[in-house]
């Protein structure tokens, strides 16, 4: 399969008066086409930082790529002048927000804000956009679009907005779409839907998905591949497979046992104690070491090597570690 | 919408009429009357001039003359200029108010949002302070002040403007100046603020997102956001440049309304200061019924339905 997008070695600060936050420490990443892949994590580990410096949307200053690159289809995104990411923006990667509430702008028309992308990036007439902007609305299931092109976002629910939006993210037939939490606004129905939406296009589109999340019930819906970001790092990658039914790391664990089951009837959930380590001066060693029931002295110390489990499958975690097996039971 | 105009059109008649009715009783509590001066007059040639222009009658008869002459619009002669009426006044010096006052406001609105607009571009760096520090000189100072320091800079000891009057465009450099600069700063700062807001939204995001160049992104989805708070001042700052003009004409030596507005009041010229008064009001009134619509326009999230008052 052909490799879209190769992230390697990315660092991403935000200098603050407070000092530098390094929200986003040394992410390697690879995304192949038609592939959803998931960033998971809690608030504040660095996946929308991460998600936004693919597009270099960080807002800057304060936000800086200090090191690494982001390779989209041969370029590094990284290293290109703004008038040539403007190109690849809303053409080749195209991005959707959290909340659909206020990703519209109010005072223009879904019709006005849908062509203006193909206007921008396409040299097509004002008819010729205004009916692809129609008939990317039917495509994700808002009815009499002729007419709601009229309208404003203020006329429209907000499951209905998040259509419009992406709609909006898929109107240049990009090759890339990330999606910032594109369900966590919703409520549950709204969620399922939008979701089999997403499904949907990538089936008839076959666009690469980079989806991020909190939510591990979404990720088990739709994730090919799952990556667990902690404090600015991944620390675990796999297939779903492997990321639900073997997690190797403690926190991937963690989360997993934070997450109400079906099947296991009665069992009190596991919260992971503790906070993240602060990212104005991050530990060491292993930023999980203070909240990890299985941590050992060299935790503390020196950030774990990667193990690579499968050909798909790979952790940052000492206790994976082949010198690490003489003194501890494997988990 | 035609019920909603409908509404604000009776709104708007009761609000001048109301005001009418008060200037009306304070300038009748005012002591001394148009024709009780410092040099004795005959007593029949003094009750023939207060028989002539009705001030004989008990007030509120003269309330009901005066309430005939706002309906036809007819506001007899001047009193103290027995060759003007005030209608040929107002019709004098309304041109060069008007052309005073949207002078003001255009050079008030224009520059002070793009001095807002940059201000918030450049958040925090020179061109800002620079900007901020205008805005707040330009509210702190008082037009009157900042007219004479105007005259005595550039007119007297320069020479570049001429000091006083109204004929070419070079004299009406200064007085537009002196009166657009507060309302400007003020609009400025608005916009600063609101414009540094509306730069962190979500939708600003989603469009540079799309890959709109900063330019779009700023003049199409920034800016018609950012400019309602200061659409919601202008009524507000139309009515503060439109007592400005008072002073400033004043000051100035312009022929305008207000000239004949401040004399009236002092010469007790009844029918001149009612005729300015209903004619100011009425104005007022208008502008902030067209700021209303406006705003309306703007922002499709404001319907003009005649519900929610008016």
């Amino acid at each position: 399969m052909e490799k879209i997008l190769d992230i390697n070695d990315l660092h991403v600060s935000f200098v603050t008066y407070g000092g530098e936050v390094q929200a986003v420490r040394g992410v390697d990443l690879e995304l192949y086409k038609g592939e959803t892949l998931a960033i998971v994590g809690e608030s504040g580990c660095g996946k929308s930082v991460t998600a936004n410096s693919i597009m270099r949307l960080i807002p800057s200053p304060p936000g800086k790529i200090k090191k690494g690159s982001i390779h989209f289809k041969g370029n590094d995104m990284t290293k290109l002048s703004n008038k040539q990411v403007r190109k690849i923006r809303g053409v080749d990667i195209s991005m959707i927000f959290q909340d659909p509430m206020t990703a519209l702008n109010p005072t223009l028309t879904i019709g006005n804000q849908l062509t203006e992308g193909l206007k921008q990036h396409r040299n097509i007439s004002s008819t010729q956009a205004n009916k692809q902007a129609v008939d990317m609305l039917k495509l994700v299931g808002i009815p009499n679009p002729e007419e709601r092109m009229k309208q404003y976002p203020h006329q429209f629910s907000g499951g209905m907005r998040q259509r419009i939006v992406i709609a909006m993210a898929l109107i240049c037939e990009p090759e890339l779409l990330i999606a910032d939490e594109p369900t966590t606004a919703l409520d549950v129905t709204i969620q399922a839907q939008i979701l089999q939406l997403f499904q949907k296009i990538q089936r008839e589109t076959g666009v690469s998905i980079i989806l991020i999340t909190h939510d591990l019930g979404v990720v088990a819906k739709i994730a090919d591949r799952i990556a667990v970001m902690y404090a600015g790092k991944v620390i675990e990658t796999g297939t779903r497979q492997e990321i639900f039914y073997r997690p190797n790391h403690p926190y991937t664990q963690g989360l997993l046992n934070s997450v109400p089951r079906l099947d296991q009837k009665g069992e009190k959930l596991i919260p992971i104690a503790g906070t993240p380590p602060d990212l104005f001066s991050p530990p060491e060693g292993c930023p999980f070491t203070a909240r990890c029931p299985k941590a050992m002295e060299v935790c503390s110390r020196v950030y774990p090597f990667q193990t690579e489990l499968s050909g798909t499958h790979a952790v940052d975690c000492w206790l994976q570690d082949e010198r690490a097996k003489k003194y501890t039971a494997s988990p | 919408m035609a019920r909603y105009i409908m509404k604000r059109f009776v709104l708007m008649v009761v609000t001048v009429l109301i005001i009418a009715t008060l200037t009306f009783f304070l300038m009748n509590l005012l002591p001394g009357s148009p024709l009780n001066e410092e040099r004795t007059t005959n007593e029949s040639v003094q009750q023939n001039l207060e028989a002539h222009f009705n001030l004989d009658e008990p007030l509120i008869v003269q309330y009901g003359l005066y309430l005939k002459s706002i309906a036809t619009f007819d506001f007899g002669p001047s009193i103290k200029q027995p060759t003007e009426t005030v209608n040929s006044l107002l019709g004098r010096g309304f041109p060069i108010s008007a052309e005073l006052g949207i002078w003001t406001i255009l050079v008030a609105i224009v520059s002070g949002i793009a001095l807002g607009v940059f201000a918030a571009l450049k958040h925090n760096g020179v061109i800002d302070y620079i900007a901020m520090t205008i805005a707040v000189l330009g509210i702190s100072i008082p037009n009157f002040v900042l007219a004479t320091m105007l005259i005595q800079e550039l007119a007297v000891n320069r020479g570049i403007f001429p000091a006083a009057t109204w004929s070419s465009p070079a004299h009406m450099v200064l007085p537009i100046l002196a009166l657009a600069t507060g309302p400007m700063a003020i609009i400025a700062r608005l916009t600063r603020s609101s414009m540094l807001e509306t730069l962190t939204q979500d939708y600003i995001k989603t469009a540079r997102a799309k890959g709109l160049s900063p330019v779009k992104v700023v003049v199409k989805h920034a800016l018609k956001n950012a400019l309602m708070p200061v659409v919601t001042i202008l009524g507000t700052l139309m009515a503060g440049i439109l007592t400005g003009t008072f002073v400033i004409e004043k000051i100035f030596a312009i022929p305008g309304m207000g000239k004949y507005f401040v004399q009236s009041i002092n010469q007790r010229d009844y029918p001149v200061i009612m005729g300015t008064t209903v004619f100011y009001s009425a104005f007022l009134v208008f502008m902030l019924f067209l700021v209303d619509i406006a705003y309306g326009l703007l922002d499709p999230r404001i319907k003009l339905h005649d519900e929610g008052g008016g």
